[in-house]
């Protein structure tokens, strides 16, 4: 079947139009990326399209030299590995149970787990509950709120219902297997791919969080990444990080523009290097929920 | 006797309840207690009595909030955020993934999607620290540019006319690759015979993207266009909340910055509980009905 004129016409349209559309995504980060190795002045300027420009790393020294922003790190880091962990942990709990269509009890289950995606208690009552349990200003107030995310339990019910044969779980029960070792000898290691995407999901989750910490903590000492971040890229917060001897209040303004260039990919770069190799695996993951939900 | 064969399917998976444990756990304690304790919202919550202790005033908060001056500023600001975003935000994803479909190269395809779907990785603070840098009336880029081609530079974060412009399409900038998956799925799952069958009926790519490819993916459309109404109240409290600033106040106050205003901030926790509840009984209300409609007119829904 050959090809028409119209067809190689819409060819070359289309091809043209996704190439602006990539550009457009790409090119506030590349600029970005560029602008936080530059001279700060010839970014004030208005100088810097794409390329570095006469590239130094000050604002970066400044950073790693800021103590908010390195607790902060820190703290994102934590919260990001304990959160990881208990999510990963109960959504194989709440997962595995409801995909065995032997469990009794499964569809009432179901129906209240994913109630909670339609309608919730709402921001006061939840967060009372959590004030009342004495979480405030704790690491689990980063955490339990938060431990399981429905569409993930959808998602790795939907995994082990469709990509582990139950043939096998019959047969290992049959072999003497009880249900958790069908599940920690049969069906996790059979689940890597789904494994990796929870952990890419909730993981970046944490990573990003900024919601919970704005309300649950007051201690600056547990703030995450993202709220240092709030005030230094939105509230303008750099003062203290500005090298004080400076003598022009225009200098001033340049390094704190400077720095925020750099913030941004500090925060950025360890989720952004990750997310590539993991790609195959969350675009997989995203098509089992999406098919099948 | 007929008690123990009554027990048995769940005596033999024990182990599994026993693994449901912590998660029944979770979904009572950190969602359907704050469910029962929206009854606050018919309260007069002290702190000392706690919430089941404090008295009953029925509708009194209900009637303040419809009273009060914000109300209509609040309810034409989030339905208006969130239908701008439903227009613009809804078909982009749709298209972008129609266009991704046709591209036969797969390294440029890889790379397509790899860049479109980078963005998502961002977190809301920084996606709202980028908008400040670039649209920045001195030194941003995008001000840069105007000025270059001899325009007046715009206070873009603080002009109220512009506040539900930048929302969404920052939104799109953020969001559309990452969306547009789903229809990636979708469409990979068409039949290729009817494609076949089309190109020897002698239809183009375009008609064969209307015809076939569309109507292919017409059922994730509508189950995700349902969702999308039925969240139509919920504009996100992270990004209005961070855009947000005294002077663009008029077109960014929205319901879940109000409730955190009044609640968190104001302590105000029955008011603000009782704004909470109208928000979420309203979006119920409208993902009820509109997956009812869907229902009726092409039997796709959400159940």
């Amino acid at each position: 079947m050959g090809e028409t004129r119209g067809d190689r016409a819409f060819d070359i349209v289309n091809i043209l139009f996704l190439c602006i559309i990539t550009v457009l995504v790409i090119y506030p980060l590349l600029f970005v990326l560029s602008a936080s190795i530059s001279n700060p002045a010839k970014v004030f300027a208005g100088e810097l399209w794409l390329w570095p420009k006469e590239i130094t790393f000050d604002g970066y020294k400044r950073i790693f030299a800021n103590k908010d922003i390195m607790t902060g790190y820190g703290n994102t880091i934590l919260y990001t590995f304990v959160g990881t962990a208990v999510n990963v942990v109960l959504t194989i709990c709440a997962a595995y149970p409801m995909s065995r269509k032997d469990l009794k009890g499964r569809n009432v289950l179901t129906v209240l787990i994913v109630f909670t995606m339609f309608f919730t208690g709402g921001l006061i009552p939840t967060y009372l509950i959590v004030k009342d349990l004495g979480l405030l200003d704790s690491i689990w107030a980063m955490i339990l709120p938060n431990a399981i995310a429905v569409y993930n339990v959808i998602i790795m019910r939907t995994y082990f219902q469709t990509s582990i044969p139950s043939e096998m779980q019959e047969a290992a029960s049959i072999d003497g297997c009880d249900n958790f070792r069908i599940l920690t000898r049969v069906v996790l290691p059979l689940s890597m791919p789904i494994l990796a995407v929870m952990v890419l999901f909730y993981s970046v989750a944490h990573w990003n969080a900024f919601f919970n910490a704005l309300i649950y903590l007051s201690d600056r000492t547990k703030f995450p990444l993202q709220l240092i971040l709030r005030e230094i890229l939105i509230q303008g917060q750099t003062q203290d990080m500005v090298d004080m001897n400076d003598d022009t209040l225009m200098r001033k303004m340049m390094e704190a523009e400077s720095i925020k260039y750099g913030v941004v990919v500090v925060a950025n770069l360890p989720v952004l290097m990750l997310y590539p190799f993991l790609q195959r695996y969350f675009v997989k993951g995203m098509m089992i929920g999406a098919l099948k939900g | 006797m007929r008690l123990r064969k009554r027990l048995l399917p769940y005596a033999r998976n024990w182990q599994l309840y026993l693994l449901l444990v912590p998660v029944i756990a979770y979904y009572v304690v950190f969602e359907y207690v704050p469910m029962y304790g929206v009854q606050i919202a018919f309260k007069n919550f002290l702190a000392s009595k706690g919430i089941w202790g404090s008295p009953w005033v029925g509708f009194k908060h209900f009637e303040r909030f419809f009273e009060s001056y914000f109300f209509w500023r609040l309810l034409l600001n989030t339905l208006g955020i969130s239908l701008y975003q439903l227009a613009v935000g809804f078909p982009v994803p749709i298209l972008l993934a129609l266009m991704i479909n046709e591209v036969r190269k797969p390294l440029f395809r890889r790379f397509v999607q790899t860049v479109t779907y980078a963005p998502h990785f961002l977190s809301t603070v920084v996606l709202v620290g980028l908008l400040f840098i670039f649209l920045n009336p001195n030194t941003g880029l995008v001000n840069n540019f105007l000025k270059l081609i001899g325009l007046e530079p715009v206070a873009f974060m603080t002009e109220p006319g512009w506040f539900k412009s930048i929302y969404v399409l920052s939104g799109v900038w953020q969001q559309m690759g990452w969306s547009s998956i789903i229809y990636l799925a979708a469409l990979s799952g068409i039949d290729p015979q009817l494609h076949e069958a089309a190109r020897v009926d002698g239809a183009t790519r375009l008609q064969r993207i209307r015809h076939v490819n569309l109507p292919g993916i017409m059922p994730t459309i509508i189950i995700l266009l349902i969702l999308q109404i039925g969240s139509l109240m919920g504009v996100g409290f992270e990004k209005v909340f961070l855009m947000q600033n005294s002077l663009n106040m008029d077109s960014s106050d929205v319901i879940s910055t109000y409730v955190y205003r009044s609640g968190i901030l104001g302590a105000q926790y029955s008011f603000s509980a009782a704004v909470g509840l109208f928000n979420s009984v309203v979006n119920f209300v409208l993902l009820l009905l509109v997956n009812l409609i869907a229902r009726r007119m092409n039997q796709t829904s959400l159940w």
